[in-house]
C-alpha cells in the first residue's frame, strides 16, 4: 500500500515541502549572511568572535540557564504531584486544574508584569517595619532574582501541563501504581519506580518547554529591570546590530544543542522510549530581537 | 489459603457495588466470580487486593482480618484486565519486580525470573520489552509476575477479556494448569461464563452486589439456583406453562414433574435448555422454522410455536439437514423433570418454585450480560 500511495505523483508534497523550507529557511539564512558580512570587508566572523568578548554575555547566559533550572525544578515539584493526584485520586479536580494551568495563558504577560512590578512597590512600603522587608529585598536580588522564577513557573504552567498531561494519556497511571503495589511497593516506591520512569519522555518535554520558555522570555526580564539573556540581546543590539544577530544565531544554535542533549539523555537511559523524547518542537529565540 | 467475604457492603455514590456478599474461597481452589458488569465482582477481588475499602463488612484471609493491611503487604499477586507490565521494563525485569521490592538479591531474582518464564512458556523472551510481545505474552509475564512472590492467593481481574479466541482458549487452558500445579487458592473475575464453567472448582455468579448461587460449573448448570442464574450460564428457553394442583406442569401439550415440587399452580414460564429441546421435521406440526445457524458440531434452530413463543433448540448438525427455514415441525421436551419460573407479576403465583432456595428477587429474571 505505502509503495502504490509513495508512486503515485504527489508533487504537491515538494512544493508545500520547499516552501515551508523557504519559510523557516530564508530568515535564518538572511541573519546567517548579516552577521558574517560585514559592509566594505566581505566575509568576517568578527561578530561570532565579538560575542565571547562581549560584556554581559556569559553573565546574562548563565542567569538564565540558572532561572531556567530553578523553574523546571519548581514547576515539576508543583505540577508532577498535582497531575498524579488528579489521576489517583480527584479525578473530579482534574477540570480544575486545567482552568488553573490555562489561566496564564488569557493573562498577557505584559499584565502579569505590572501586577508584579505593583506589589514589589508597594510591598516594601507597606512591610517596611516587618522581616517581609528583607523578603522583598531577597526575591529582587539581581544576582538570582526567584522574582522571576516565580513568574516563569505560572508562565510555564500551561506548556508543561500539556506536555505531562499528554504523558500520563499514554501510559495507564492506575494500572502502574495498582501493579507495583500488588508486587508489594509502597506507594512512593510505586510512584518513582513504576510511574515515573514511564513518564520520562512527558518530564523531558516539559523540562525542555520551560527551559526554552524561559531562555527567551524578554518582557518580565526586561520590565522587572533584570539582565537575562533575551534582555542582554536586545541592548546589544541597539549598540551592535550584528552582534545582536549573531547572539540570536548561537542562542537558537545552543538551544538545538539542549534540546538533542535532553533527548538523548532521555534514550540513553531509557531503551525503551519509542515514542520520541521530545516531540514539541520548541519557538524558542527571543522574537522581541529579531 | 481461604480466603472469606463476610458481608461486605460497598457504596460509590449512589451505586451499591456491594450489597452483603458473602463468599468463600477454599484453599488451592480457583474460584470464578462471574456476573454481568456492574455486579460488584470486580470491587470485591479490589477489596481482596486492597485497593478499595468495604463500607462495611470483613475480608478474612486464614481466619483473619486484613481489612487493616495496606496493599503492598497484602501477599496477592494480581493480574489485570489491561495490559499492565511496566513499559520501562524488559520481561525478566518485570517478574523480578516483586523480588527487587522485597529487596532479594540480583542473582536469586534473575534465577526466579528465569524460572518462572518458562513456567508461563516464555523462556526465550526474557529480555524483550512489552511492546515487543504480543497481548497474550504480556498477560503470560504479568501472571509470572504474580507469582513471582509465591503470594498466598492470585487475583484475576478479567485477564483474558482482552486477547482475541483462540489465545483466550490457551490462555486460561494454561491458568488452570499452572493453578493446579501449584495449589494456589484463585479467585478469578470473569463476565464470560463459558471461561468460568470451564476453568473453575465453583463458580460464584453474582448481581447487583451479591451472591445468588457458588456451586460447581455442573451444578450450576443443571440446576441453577435462581432464574437469573440458569439465564446467565448457558442459554435458556422461556415457554409458557401452566401448574395444575397435582404438582405437574401443562407444556407443549405435554405433563411434566416439576423439579423441587410445585409450590404453586397457575401460569408459569418453563425454562429449558437448547439441548433439552427435541425437534422434527413433520409436514403437520403447528410450529415453523424461523433461522438455523450452524455452529460446527450443532445446529441451533430457531423454532416458532402457534402462540409466537420463540424457541431456541440445539440439534446435532448432521440430523439438522430437514430443519430449514420455513418448514413445518413439531416440538416436545423429553419426560423429564423440568424447572419453572412464576411468571413475573403473573395472578396466583405466589412462590417461585425454583429448585433449591429460592429468592423473589432472583424469580424477577430479566436477561442480563
Amino acid at each position: 500500500m505505502a509503495r502504490l500511495t509513495s508512486r503515485s505523483p504527489r508533487w504537491w508534497r515538494g512544493v508545500v515541502g520547499v516552501l515551508a523550507g523557504l519559510y523557516f529557511l530564508v530568515p535564518m539564512a538572511a541573519s546567517i549572511l548579516f552577521t558574517v558580512n560585514v559592509p566594505g570587508q566581505g566575509f568576517s566572523l568578527s561578530a561570532y568572535t565579538g560575542i565571547l568578548s562581549a560584556s554581559g554575555f556569559g553573565q546574562s547566559l548563565l542567569l538564565s540557564l540558572e532561572l531556567a533550572a530553578a523553574t523546571i525544578v519548581v514547576v515539576l515539584g508543583l505540577l508532577v504531584p498535582a497531575v498524579l493526584a488528579v489521576r489517583l485520586s480527584a479525578p473530579k479536580l482534574r477540570p480544575v486544574l486545567e482552568i488553573v494551568c490555562s489561566l496564564p495563558l488569557v493573562i498577557p504577560s505584559v499584565a502579569l508584569v505590572a501586577g508584579y512590578s505593583d506589589v514589589l512597590q508597594w510591598g516594601p512600603q507597606y512591610l517596611s517595619r516587618t522581616p517581609l522587608f528583607e523578603t522583598f529585598v531577597a526575591v529582587q536580588n539581581p544576582g538570582f532574582p526567584v522574582v522571576l522564577v516565580l513568574g516563569y513557573s505560572v508562565m510555564a504552567l500551561p506548556l508543561a501541563y500539556r506536555a505531562l498531561d499528554a504523558g500520563m494519556r499514554a501510559v495507564n497511571v492506575r494500572t502502574l501504581m495498582e501493579a507495583a503495589r500488588s508486587c508489594g511497593a509502597s506507594r512512593w516506591r510505586a510512584v518513582f519506580q513504576a510511574v515515573l520512569p514511564n513518564l520520562r519522555g512527558a518530564l523531558l518535554n516539559a523540562a525542555f518547554l520551560t527551559l526554552a520558555l524561559v531562555l527567551g522570555e524578554y518582557t518580565m526580564g526586561n520590565l522587572l529591570g533584570f539582565r537575562t539573556f533575551a534582555v542582554w540581546i536586545v541592548a546589544i543590539g541597539g549598540e551592535q546590530a550584528q552582534l545582536s544577530v549573531a547572539v540570536s544565531v548561537l542562542s537558537l544554535l545552543i538551544t538545538w544543542a539542549l534540546l538533542l542533549v535532553l533527548a538523548f539523555a532521555g534514550r540513553a537511559r531509557s531503551r525503551t522510549s519509542r515514542r520520541s523524547a521530545v516531540s514539541v518542537a520548541p519557538a524558542l529565540i527571543p522574537q522581541e530581537s529579531a | 489459603m481461604t480466603v472469606e467475604f463476610r458481608s461486605l457492603h460497598k457504596a460509590f455514590g449512589a451505586t451499591k457495588a456491594l450489597d452483603g456478599l458473602d463468599l468463600t474461597a477454599h484453599q488451592g481452589e480457583l474460584l470464578a466470580l462471574l456476573g454481568p458488569s456492574g455486579c460488584g465482582k470486580t470491587t470485591a477481588l479490589r477489596m481482596l487486593a486492597g485497593f478499595e475499602h468495604p463500607d462495611s463488612g470483613q475480608i478474612l484471609v486464614d481466619g483473619e482480618d486484613i481489612s487493616g493491611i495496606p496493599a503492598h503487604r497484602r501477599d496477592a499477586g494480581m493480574v489485570f484486565q489491561s495490559y499492565s507490565l511496566f513499559p520501562h521494563l524488559s520481561a525478566a525485569e518485570n517478574v523480578a519486580f516483586g523480588l527487587r521490592m522485597r529487596k532479594v538479591g540480583a542473582a536469586e531474582r534473575r534465577k526466579r525470573a528465569a524460572e518462572l518464564l518458562s513456567l508461563v512458556g516464555l523462556p526465550q523472551h526474557a529480555d524483550r520489552y512489552p511492546h515487543q510481545m504480543s497481548g497474550g505474552q504480556q498477560q503470560r509475564v504479568a501472571l509470572a509476575r504474580a507469582l513471582a512472590m509465591r503470594p498466598k492467593v492470585l487475583l484475576l481481574d478479567e485477564p483474558l477479556s482482552a486477547l482475541d479466541a483462540k489465545v483466550r482458549v490457551t490462555l486460561r487452558e494454561e491458568i488452570r494448569r499452572l493453578q493446579q500445579e501449584l495449589r494456589i487458592t484463585t479467585v478469578f473475575v470473569t463476565h464470560d461464563q463459558e471461561e468460568a464453567l470451564s476453568t473453575a472448582d465453583r463458580v460464584a455468579v453474582m448481581r447487583d452486589g451479591r451472591l445468588e448461587q457458588c456451586a460447581s460449573p455442573a451444578e450450576l448448570y443443571d440446576s441453577p439456583a435462581t432464574a437469573f442464574v440458569a439465564e446467565f450460564v448457558g442459554t435458556m428457553n422461556r415457554l409458557p406453562g401452566r401448574v395444575a394442583a397435582d404438582g405437574t406442569v401443562q407444556v407443549l401439550g405435554q405433563r411434566l414433574p416439576v423439579r423441587g415440587g410445585a409450590h404453586a399452580t397457575g401460569t408459569v414460564d418453563v425454562l429449558v435448555r437448547p439441548e433439552a429441546v427435541e425437534v422434527h421435521a413433520d409436514e403437520h406440526g403447528a410450529a415453523r422454522i424461523m433461522a438455523a445457524a450452524f455452529h460446527g458440531a450443532v445446529t441451533r434452530v430457531t423454532v416458532a410455536l402457534p402462540d409466537g413463543t420463540s424457541v431456541k433448540v440445539d440439534v446435532s448438525s448432521h440430523r439438522a439437514g430437514g430443519l430449514a427455514a420455513g418448514a413445518a415441525a413439531t416440538v416436545r421436551l423429553p419426560e423429564r423433570p423440568v424447572l419453572v419460573d412464576p411468571v413475573a407479576g403473573g395472578a396466583g403465583s405466589a412462590s417461585a418454585a425454583l429448585a433449591g432456595s429460592v429468592s423473589g428477587q432472583g424469580a424477577e429474571g430479566g436477561l442480563a450480560g
